[in-house]
C-alpha cells in the first residue's frame, strides 16, 4: 500500500487537522508516514501545501516527485490547481468549490469550475453547504477527508478514532459532527467519482 | 518505547528532554520556533521546570545557555540560520571556552527562503568555530542526535551545532523515543577556574586546547554510528550525501542504489571515511542541502584526482532546497510529470491579516510619505514586511532584525528627510533599541513608527521581553517624553495618526509613534482559549 496526498489550501483554512487524523490512523495501522507541512509566512493566507505520504514501506523523501501523487485534496478550488504537475496519471482531484477570494486577481470561478471538471478523475464537493446542512460550517474539513476516502487505503474505522482522538477535548458535539461530515462527505464521493 | 508522530523540530525538543536539559533559550524564528514550543508545552520539562521562556535575542539566549553550561547543567539554544549572525559573537568564543555541562546550538537553515532573506549554511559556522556539527537526515535522527549530542558535547567538552533544514524542521513521522529520560546534571563549577575567561593569555591556550581537540572532533565523527557506509556494486560512481539528502536520493532507488554511498551526518568530515569511498570509485558526487561546502573541501584545486561532481559544476542546482527530481535528473534518471498548472491559476503570496493593525499604521504612512515621493520607509524583519506588497507598497528597506532604525539614521545622517523607520515590538525589544540610543545619542532626525501588536506574530504569537514596555524603554533609551506617542491602531484613528506623523516629521530629531493593538491572531486565540477554560470556572 502506498498512498502519496498533496494537501492544498489557503494559509488559515487549517488543513492541518486533515493531515493529522490521517496521522493517527497511519499509527494506529502501523503504516510509515512523512508529512511535510507548511509554517512560517505563507500561513498568512499565502498559499499552503502538506505533503502527507503512507505506506507499507518505509517512506524515503518528505517531499512527493512531481508525477507521483495519487490525490490532491484541496480544501480551495484555484489550489487543488496548483499542484496539478504532482498528480500521477491514474491521480484523483478531490476538492472544495468555496473560493477564498484574498488577492484582487482572483480568477473567474466558472473558468475554474471548467479547468477541473476537464480533470480525467475528480471529485468537487460544496464542503460548506455540506457543513452547514450538518450544523456547524467548521467540519467543513472533515467533509473534505471524507470526501477523499474512497481514494485512501486506511480503514474508515480508524479515520473515525482519529476523529475522536483529536476532536475529543472540544466535547461530544464536535465529535459527532465531525464523524458526521466525514460520513457525508464519502457518501458525496462516492455518488460523484 | 510508543512511536509518536513528531516534526522533525518537535524530535529536537523531545531529544532534548531526554537528554537531560535544564534549559533552553532561544529567540522564535522559521523554522525553528517549535523547537521551544515542543518544549514549552512538554508535561515532563513542566515537571522538572526546565527553563523555557523566550529570550530577547539569539546573542542573549546563546549566553544564557553558556551560563547555564558553565554551571554544569546542560543547555539547548535554537534559531533560525540568520539568528546565528546575531550569536556569532558568542558562538565563536564558546568554541574558545568550551562547556562545562552539555552544550546543543540547535540551528535551523531555510535553503529557499520559505520565510527568510537569505539561505546561508550553518555547517560553515561550524567549520569556522571549529566545533563538531550534526546534521540528521530524517526525524529519528533528529531525536537521536540531540539526545546523545549532550554526551558527545561533554565528552569532547566542546558545544556541539545541530543543524537542520526546512523540510527535515517541518515534516512529521514516526519517532521511537527511549523510556527513560536522562537526569539533570548536578550544580557543578567548572574544574578548571581559568577556563571560561578568555584574557589574551588565557585565550592563546584555550585556542590551542580547541586546534589540539580536531583530532579528536574526526575521530568522533568516525567512530559516530550514524555516519554509515553503504555498498554498492556500481563503482562508477560514488555518492557522498549529507543530512536529507540520502532520503532524496533514497526515493529514487527504493530497491536500494547501486552506487556506493557515504552517508554524512557528522562533521567534522572524516578523511578516513571519505577515502574509503573514493578509492573504490571512478568519481565522486556530492549532495548536499545548502551551500557545497564537502563539495569544496573535496574538489582538487588543481584539478588532480578524481572528478568531483554537485553544485559548483551545474550537476545540481546552487540555489533552493533539494528534492528527489533534482537528483534523479542529477543521475539522468527519467522523472514524471502531472499536468501542467492552468495559466489561470494566481499567486497567492501571504498577506496582512484582514483587522490587523498594521493596515492602520500603513494607510496613515502611505499617506503622508506620498507626499515627499518613494525612498524614504525603512522597514524590519516581520509580519509588518508584508506592508511592502500591494496595496501599500510601503517599505524600501528589509536587511536584517532591527536595520530599520539604523539605516533610517544613516540615511537621515546622509541627508534623507524625513526618514521613516517601521519596525514591530519585538524586533524592535531584539534589536531595535540599541540602534535608538545611537539615534538619541546624536540627536538624528528619524521618526520610528513602532507597530506594537503585543506579539511575534510571524512566527506564531509569542511575547517578547518588553510587553507592556515599549514607551518606557523608549522614554528610558532618553527620548524626549513630548516626542513619544502611543495610539490605538484603529481605522477611527487615522485622521489623528496622520496628524502625529506630520507633526513628528516638523520635530528635528528622535520622535516615535506606537500605533498599538493586539495580533488578532493572538486575540482570537486568547479569546479561543478563555471559552474552552469557562466550564471549569463555573463549577464551584
Amino acid at each position: 500500500m502506498k498512498c502519496d496526498i498533496v494537501l492544498a489550501g489557503v494559509g488559515g483554512q487549517g488543513i492541518l487537522s486533515i493531515a493529522t487524523v490521517l496521522g493517527f490512523a497511519a499509527l494506529e495501522n502501523n503504516l510509515y508516514l512523512k508529512q511535510a507541512e507548511t509554517h512560517g509566512m505563507s500561513q498568512r493566507g499565502g498559499a499552503v501545501q502538506s505533503y502527507l505520504r503512507l505506506s507499507d514501506r518505509p517512506v524515503f523523501s518528505d517531499l512527493i516527485p512531481y508525477g507521483k501523487a495519487d490525490l490532491i485534496l484541496s480544501v480551495e478550488p484555484m489550489e487543488s490547481l496548483r499542484y496539478l504537475p504532482y498528480l500521477a496519471p491514474h491521480g484523483y482531484v478531490v476538492t472544495n468549490i468555496t473560493a477564498y477570494r484574498n488577492i484582487v486577481n482572483y480568477p473567474e470561478f466558472e473558468l475554474i469550475m471548467d479547468e477541473i471538471t476537464k480533470l480525467p478523475h475528480r471529485v468537487a464537493i460544496d464542503a460548506e453547504a455540506i457543513a452547514k446542512e450538518i450544523g456547524h460550517a467548521k467540519v467543513s474539513n472533515m467533509v473534505m477527508l471524507g470526501a477523499a476516502t474512497p481514494f485512501i487505503d486506511v480503514a474508515l474505522e480508524s479515520l473515525e478514532h482519529g476523529i475522536r482522538e483529536i476532536f475529543g477535548r472540544k466535547g461530544e458535539e464536535m465529535v459527532t459532527l465531525n464523524l458526521q461530515a466525514l460520513h457525508a462527505g464519502r457518501t458525496f464521493a462516492l455518488a460523484n467519482r | 518505547m510508543t512511536k509518536k508522530l513528531l516534526l522533525g523540530v518537535e524530535a529536537i525538543g523531545q531529544g532534548a528532554i531526554d537528554g537531560g536539559i535544564s534549559g533552553v533559550y532561544a529567540y522564535p524564528g522559521t523554522p525553528s520556533t517549535e523547537i521551544t514550543e515542543y518544549i514549552q508545552g512538554n508535561e515532563m520539562a513542566i515537571e522538572r521546570n526546565i527553563h523555557r521562556e523566550w529570550s530577547a535575542n539569539e546573542k542573549t539566549a546563546f549566553e544564557s545557555a553558556l551560563g547555564m553550561s558553565y554551571a554544569g547543567k546542560r543547555a539547548l539554544v535554537c534559531m533560525k540560520h540568520v539568528g546565528l549572525n546575531v550569536a556569532a559573537d558568542p558562538f565563536m568564543n564558546a568554541a574558545m571556552t568550551g562547556i562545562n555541562g552539555g552544550l546543543i546550538i540547535a540551528v535551523a537553515d531555510d535553503p529557499s527562503m520559505h520565510s527568510s532573506q537569505n539561505e546561508q549554511d550553518s555547517r560553515y559556522y561550524g567549520k569556522f568555530a571549529m566545533i563538531p556539527v550534526l546534521e540528521p537526515s530524517n526525524q529519528q535522527e533528529a531525536y537521536d542526535m540531540t539526545r546523545t549530542g549532550f554526551e558527545l558535547s561533554e565528552q569532547l567538552g566542546t558545544p556541539v551545532l545541530l543543524r537542520i533544514t526546512t523540510r527535515l524542521a517541518h515534516s512529521r513521522a514516526g519517532v521511537i523515543p527511549v523510556d527513560t529520560a536522562a537526569s539533570e546534571n548536578k550544580l557543578k563549577l567548572p574544574a578548571d577556574p581559568l577556563q571560561f575567561i578568555l584574557l589574551p593569555a588565557f585565550a592563546r591556550k584555550r585556542y590551542q586546547t580547541l586546534l589540539d581537540k580536531q583530532s579528536r572532533f574526526e575521530k568522533a565523527s568516525e567512530e559516530s554510528p550514524f555516519n554509515r557506509y553503504i555498498d554498492g556494486k556500481d563503482n562508477s560512481l560514488g555518492i557522498i550525501c549529507c543530512g536529507i539528502a540520502l532520503n532524496y536520493l533514497q526515493e529514487n532507488f527504493p530497491d536500494g542504489c547501486p552506487f556506493p554511498i557515504l552517508k554524512v551526518v557528522q562533521y567534522p568530515l572524516s578523511s578516513q571515511m571519505v577515502r574509503k569511498l573514493e578509492q573504490q570509485v571512478d568519481k565522486l558526487l556530492i549532495i548536499e542541502e545548502g551551500y557545497p561546502i564537502v563539495e569544496e573541501q573535496l574538489k582538487g584545486f588543481f584539478g588532480y584526482g578524481k572528478p568531483v561532481s554537485g553544485k559548483l559544476d551545474g550537476t545540481l542546482p546552487r540555489t533552493g532546497e533539494l528534492n528527489p527530481d533534482i537528483i534523479a535528473n542529477a543521475l539522468k534518471i527519467k522523472t514524471e510529470n502531472g499536468m501542467p498548472m492552468p495559466s489561470l491559476v494566481a499567486n497567492r503570496p501571504p498577506a496582512l491579516c484582514k483587522g490587523c493593525g498594521h493596515h492602520d499604521l500603513f494607510k496613515a504612512l502611505d499617506e503622508v510619505s506620498a507626499e515627499y515621493g518613494d525612498g524614504h520607509v525603512f522597514s524590519d524583519i516581520g509580519c509588518y514586511t508584508l506592508g511592502v506588497l500591494p496595496p501599500y507598497h510601503s517599505g524600501n528597506t528589509c536587511v536584517d532584525m532591527g536595520s530599520s532604525v539604523t539605516m533610517a539614521k544613516g540615511a537621515a545622517d546622509a541627508g534623507l528627510f524625513p526618514s521613516f523607520a517601521v519596525i514591530g515590538d519585538s524586533t524592535f525589544t531584539h534589536s531595535g533599541i540599541t540602534g535608538l540610543l545611537d539615534a538619541v545619542y546624536e540627536k538624528s532626525n528619524i521618526l520610528i513608527m513602532i507597530g506594537d501588536n503585543e506579539s511575534t506574530s510571524m512566527t506564531g504569537g509569542q511575547n517578547s521581553s518588553a510587553l507592556g514596555r515599549i514607551e518606557s524603554i523608549c522614554l528610558g533609551a532618553g527620548v524626549d517624553a513630548e516626542h513619544i506617542h502611543v495610539i490605538e491602531a484603529l481605522p477611527k484613528n487615522h485622521e489623528k495618526l496622520v496628524a502625529l506623523i506630520r507633526q513628528e516629521i516638523a520635530y528635528n530629531g528622535v520622535s516615535v509613534i506606537i500605533p498599538r493593538r493586539e495580533c488578532i491572531q493572538k486575540s482570537a486565540r486568547r479569546i479561543s482559549e478563555s471559552r474552552k477554560q469557562k466550564p471549569a470556572h463555573c463549577v464551584r
